[in-house]
């Protein structure tokens, strides 16, 4: 029961968001649904927000690695299309209204959120500031 | 009992293997592609896929134990995916494998390479040659000179002809 109404009212606080991005689906909202639930665990947490999550994304961040200071070191300003990686290879766009697969993996966005945010930030990120990046990625 | 001047049918398929797999003018060593699925998607995420032929064990060993610090990149992977790259890479190596005994000439046995552009064998196909200057790195496009795709476009099938 505890569990239902923390799933829905993370979904409830996204919707208005995510109402016009057509291409998000159920598995996209559980991912989602994981670090708001995680966040909650804060006292006075509201909910994600967009304007965090797009600030926190172009922002330049201090103690991760000096090539990798931003999320659009790689990934670039423009979301609708591909990034790079250090070593060359191109990363396909952030937008799942482009490629829709984006953000449908639980393992898989946890993953890149260990690696990138310890490279780009030098350390972990918090539930609350993936929980940020990704409803405004969602929104896109 | 009827003689047939035909090979016997399980040899020509080889035959043809050989043939086509033989680029004429190339002498850059032939290693096995990466086969495993997981393997391969792990570890062409961000660069070229390497084959496992191009290091020995111990450096592969090495690498895939601090994925943490992976040439300045965080590779981290959960423990299952990590051992399971780690063992197909240390039992593929260039001192495992058939095909790879060119990559490993003049190395020292104790030397750990961490990349393959330290082996003695590659500084001198390469280097001696003058064929990694900054000026054809950044005319074929590689971001580095470990970046062997750019020149050799078949790379990643094992394939590294030395006039491409």
């Amino acid at each position: 029961m505890t569990r239902n109404l923390l799933g829905s009212a993370a979904t409830l606080l996204v919707l208005p968001t995510l109402a016009v991005a057509a291409a998000i689906g159920p598995a996209q909202i559980a991912v989602l649904d994981r670090y708001v639930a995680a966040a909650k665990t804060q006292p006075g947490y509201a909910g994600p927000s967009t304007e965090r999550g797009r600030a926190f994304f172009f922002a330049s961040h201090a103690g991760g690695k000096p090539d990798t200071p931003a999320c659009t070191s790689c990934h670039t300003v423009n979301l609708t299309g591909p990034g790079q990686t250090r070593a060359g290879k191109p990363i396909d766009p952030m937008a799942p209204s482009v490629v829709p697969t984006r953000y449908t993996d639980a393992a898989t966005v946890e993953k890149w959120f260990k690696r990138n945010c310890s490279d780009v930030l030098g350390r972990e990120c918090t539930a609350a500031e993936k929980a940020d990046a990704l409803v405004f990625l969602l929104g896109l | 009992m009827t003689r047939t001047p035909y090979l016997p049918l399980g040899v020509a398929p080889v035959l043809a293997a050989l043939l086509f797999a033989a680029p004429l003018a190339a002498d850059g060593p032939r290693l096995a592609p990466v086969k495993d699925p997981v393997v391969a998607k792990e570890c062409s995420a961000c660069h070229m896929l390497y084959p496992a032929g191009l290091l020995p064990a111990r450096s592969w060993s090495a690498m895939t134990a601090d994925l943490a610090n992976h040439f300045g990149d965080n590779a981290e992977l959960d423990a299952a995916t990590a051992e399971r790259i780690a063992d197909y890479l240390a039992a593929n190596a260039a001192d495992k494998a058939r095909g790879s005994g060119e990559v490993l000439r003049g190395l020292a046995p104790t030397v750990v390479p961490a990349r393959i552009t330290e082996l003695p064998w590659w500084t001198r196909k390469h280097e001696k040659r003058d064929r990694v200057t900054p000026a054809t790195l950044a005319r074929k496009g590689a971001k580095f000179k470990g970046d062997c795709k750019a020149c050799h476009e078949d790379a990643e099938r094992g394939l590294f002809d030395d006039d491409d």
